[in-house]
């Protein structure tokens, strides 16, 4: 999954915009932007952020800066412990082409102090959006770890994976209601990268994307199924 | 007290590491939380829970536990075990609850791991 790569494979799923939401981190975020210079791919800056309840939250940023601050904070929410790479594997930081810069040694597949309402309401504070991820999962999810949607939360979406449709989950939850759904491919590798959510927007920027998740002023979004690619 | 007991005294089924079952027990520590373990389990330790993703083994491997006891009837799929036997570490189960397995434990004088 080397910048360069995912750039490519975005393209040939002609897809507009990408987030890269690495997990509690953000070093490889401003890699990515770059690789996608010059082409017709907006890369936006973002991390998966693991809350105390085990619970994962997108953050999606308008800049690396804005992305960077926030990985500072929740940095000093994390444990000052060292990642254990047989275990855990390597974390890579790499640069546009994918070359190695270092490693990050910082264990980052753990729990940060912060809870649901610390993280969305300090990512609302910061002017960027928190959508919950994959809600569906039977692990490390809104649903699976605390069974509903909590109220008065600034949550801008809900995603879910392709193993559900959001119309069967929020019959389930009741919770679910009021919310936007987006489908996306929580890519770990090249060939899990999605195509299903379509947003309607005037521009591929983070204000945009906040008013078609309201459905606001025209904008919207649309998770469709079958879509058809090689 | 080994993990073999324990397995024999709660009539537990072992699903991996059948060749680590001589591990002694030093203690015990329940949650579902996996950063929770990792910040409060210690070597040694028998770990319940409900959880049987295939993130429970590198935790009680990174941590050197005796063996994860997971209950309410959860089966940890083939590629979890298949870690767990790499890992050496014992996956027992059960169709108890949580609640039910610590308190055979105790009554086994499996006490809690209490950090200072």
């Amino acid at each position: 999954m080397i910048p360069p790569l995912i750039v490519k494979r975005a393209l040939e799923l002609a897809l507009g915009i990408i987030a890269i939401t690495d997990h509690n981190s953000a070093e490889n975020v401003a890699a990515v932007v770059e690789a996608a210079k010059g082409s017709e791919l907006t890369v936006l800056p973002g991390m998966e952020v693991q809350t105390r309840e085990e619970v994962h939250l997108l953050c999606l940023f308008g800049s690396v800066q804005q992305a960077l601050d926030w990985q500072e904070f929740v940095y000093t929410h994390l444990p000052p412990l060292k990642n254990n790479e047989s275990l855990f594997g390597p974390q890579f930081v790499v640069d546009a082409s994918g070359d190695l810069v270092r490693y990050n040694e910082r264990l980052l597949l753990t729990s940060t102090s912060l809870s649901i309402e610390d993280v969305t309401r300090e990512i609302e504070r910061r002017g960027a959006l928190c959508i919950a991820a994959h809600v569906d999962r039977p692990a490390f999810s809104l649903l699976a770890n605390l069974g509903f949607v909590p109220e008065d939360v600034p949550f801008s979406a809900m995603e879910i994976t392709r193993h559900t449709s959001w119309q069967e989950l929020r019959e389930q939850h009741p919770s679910l209601s009021g919310f936007s759904f987006i489908r996306s491919g929580d890519a770990h590798r090249l060939a899990e990268m999605s195509d299903s959510t379509i947003l309607t927007l005037r521009e591929p920027t983070l204000a945009e994307i906040a008013m078609a998740l309201r459905r606001q002023n025209g904008r919207k979004a649309k998770i469709v199924d079958n879509r058809h690619h090689t | 007290m080994t993990i073999a007991e324990v397995a024999e005294a709660l009539s537990l089924s072992v699903r991996a590491a059948q060749d680590k079952l001589e591990t002694e027990v030093t203690g015990g520590y329940a949650s579902d939380l996996l950063s929770c373990v990792m910040a409060k389990a210690q070597q040694g330790n028998v770990w319940v829970t409900l959880q049987s993703h295939v993130n429970i083994v590198a935790v009680a491997a990174l941590l050197q536990l005796s063996g994860v006891i997971v209950t309410e009837g959860m089966l940890p799929d083939a590629t979890t075990l298949e870690k767990a036997e790499a890992e050496g570490i014992p996956i027992l189960t059960t169709g108890s609850t949580t609640f039910t397995v610590v308190t055979q434990l105790a009554q086994l004088g499996i006490k809690g791991a209490e950090k200072e």
